[in-house]
């Protein structure tokens, strides 16, 4: 697998392989380069942001309580479009608990703007 | 009506909200002026996580980072005043704004500090060739849409210019459902941060050109695709290879644009580098009393850094409002020397202390040494990996130290 490290500026182009069990990464500057290179290769997660209808037909927008593992970001977010949180939903709010039974909440981030 | 307080900002985003809190906790009475209707600027179309890392240590999406300010200041006897724009801002610190609640305000202030961001480079900017179709938007106009009205822009997106902006907004179209077909960048490196190349474009497969730029937009009324070409040495297009890509939406993520319109009238000295005031190291203009920070300052990449520069400005200018904060007689210049695109603060008061000196450098540098030179002395020599136009760097220096003007350059 090759990516890029993220860690500094430098932006090493990493390769990342694994022969019995050894995971090698090549082209890492520094130790941090290697652990992001492993994590990357064996569980890599990111945080999902979208956002979700209120009862009253608003947008609030929301995110993932952790980072969930990167294959299964679309189907969260398939989940995530299904919700509709109450019209007064407030930033840090759960919309709902353990979705996807991948041990994450949907925790509400933003509210809409006061209607004028 | 006229309104009398000691600081007065101008600007409710995350730069207006720190500044305002750090003037209040010195004891001054502030007025907190918003043109929009809530608090928070930008930060509340920013709904992506990262914020806050430095400033809070760990990662917050944009308004929640936006709502933990929106507390403190709620705690406060600081004023706010929505809905509510300024319109003129003179050297005596006299300011005048139009609000639905009050209607003409007269305000009438000991410090000013001015907090108003910055904002985006448009089509006519750039000198976009071709017809003005529907479908064209600035990366930060189409997040908006999306992230607080609810509207997708386009469904086959192109994306010119690989700032943070449209490189996040490469990943929200993706999610939301549209196909990101490819982001075309001019130069032959990204101005966004790493983090946004890997998990905005590689995280969903999507091309990025470097050295290459839109030649012109077809389709009328609505965006039909646009034709691209690489660049040469020069910048210019070689039309000989240029190519068609279908699409209904072009997002334009090109610059930033400090909006410092509001200076007109006073002598603020504006720095054509950064298009932001030129400023000391406690933020405070070529104007007594009127400090600037944030976005309108110069650009920043982190929210987290312009919380912290906003502090400094808050406190200084509630300094000043109270007469415990004057210039010094003898001022010194920073320079930007080879390899160094600008550094800021561009004035260093005489003194004791230490001031934080940062600085963006003009092209990717690997391993270079960044040198701070002062009164024919060198203060600092520092070796980096790497260095590049869109991380911004610091340098901190000990005033005892500096002598004569400061200029920073970058030696191989």
């Amino acid at each position: 697998m090759k990516t890029i490290c993220i860690n500094c500026p430098l932006g090493c182009p990493l390769e990342i392989t694994e022969h019995d069990g050894q995971i090698t990464v090549k082209g890492n500057t520094c130790n941090r380069g290697r652990d992001y290179g492993i994590s990357e290769y064996t569980r890599p997660v990111r945080t999902v942001t979208t956002l979700v209808r209120s009862t009253d037909g608003r947008v609030f927008s929301v995110k993932t309580s952790a980072p969930v593992p990167k294959d299964r970001v679309f189907d969260i977010l398939e989940r995530m479009r299904e919700i509709v949180v109450p019209a007064d939903s407030a930033i840090g709010d759960t919309a709902e608990e353990n979705a996807l039974g991948l041990s994450v909440d949907i925790i509400v981030t933003g509210v809409p703007a006061p209607r004028q | 009506m006229i309104k009398k307080c000691d600081v007065v900002v101008i600007g409710g985003g995350p730069a207006g909200m720190a500044a305002a809190l750090a003037a209040d906790k010195k004891g001054a009475k502030v007025l907190l002026v918003e043109r929009d209707g809530r608090l928070g600027g930008i930060l509340n179309q920013c709904i992506h996580a990262g914020f806050g890392l430095h400033y809070f240590g760990e990662e917050l999406t944009g308004p929640e980072y936006a709502h933990r300010f929106v507390l403190e200041v709620g705690k406060t006897d600081i004023e706010v005043l929505l809905n509510t724009m300024v319109l003129s801002l003179s050297d005596d610190r006299k300011l005048t704004a139009l609000s639905p609640e009050f209607g003409l305000v007269h305000i009438e202030a000991g410090a000013v500090v001015l907090a108003m961001g910055c904002r985006e480079r448009t089509a006519g900017a750039i000198a976009l060739a071709g017809t003005r179709p529907a479908g064209i938007y600035t990366a930060g106009m189409a997040q908006k849409m999306c992230n607080v009205e609810g509207y997708l822009v386009g469904k086959r997106v192109v994306i010119l210019g690989s700032g943070d902006i449209g490189l996040i907004m490469a990943r929200r179209m993706t999610l939301e459902g549209a196909k990101v077909e490819r982001v075309i960048e001019l130069m032959p490196y990204s101005s966004g941060l790493k983090r946004n190349i890997v998990q905005c474009l590689e995280d969903f497969g999507i091309p990025i050109d470097y050295s290459h730029t839109v030649t012109r937009v077809v389709g009328k009324p609505r965006m039909e695709g646009l034709y691209y070409a690489p660049v040469g040495a020069d910048r210019k297009p070689v039309l000989s290879e240029e190519k068609f890509i279908e699409c209904d939406c072009l997002l334009l993520s090109v610059g930033l644009i400090p909006e410092n319109d509001l200076l007109t009238d006073t002598s603020v000295e504006i720095a054509s580098v950064t298009s932001g005031a030129v400023v000391d190291e406690r933020r405070m203009t070529s104007v007594k009393g009127v400090f600037s920070c944030g976005n309108v300052l110069h650009v920043h990449d982190l929210v987290d850094n312009v919380s912290h520069e906003a502090e400094t400005a808050g406190a200084a200018a509630a300094d000043y409002a109270f007469g415990k904060y004057s210039p010094s007689a003898v001022r010194y210049r920073v320079n930007a020397g080879k390899g160094v695109r600008y550094a800021l603060p561009q004035l260093l008061n005489a003194g004791e202390g230490e001031a934080e000196i940062f600085y963006r450098v003009d092209n990717v540098y690997r391993n270079p040494k960044i040198v701070v030179e002062s009164g024919g002395k060198t203060l600092c020599s520092k070796k980096r990996p790497v260095l590049a136009p869109g991380e911004m760097e610091k340098v901190t220096l000990n005033l005892t130290s500096v002598t004569g003007d400061v200029t920073l350059r970058l030696e191989m």
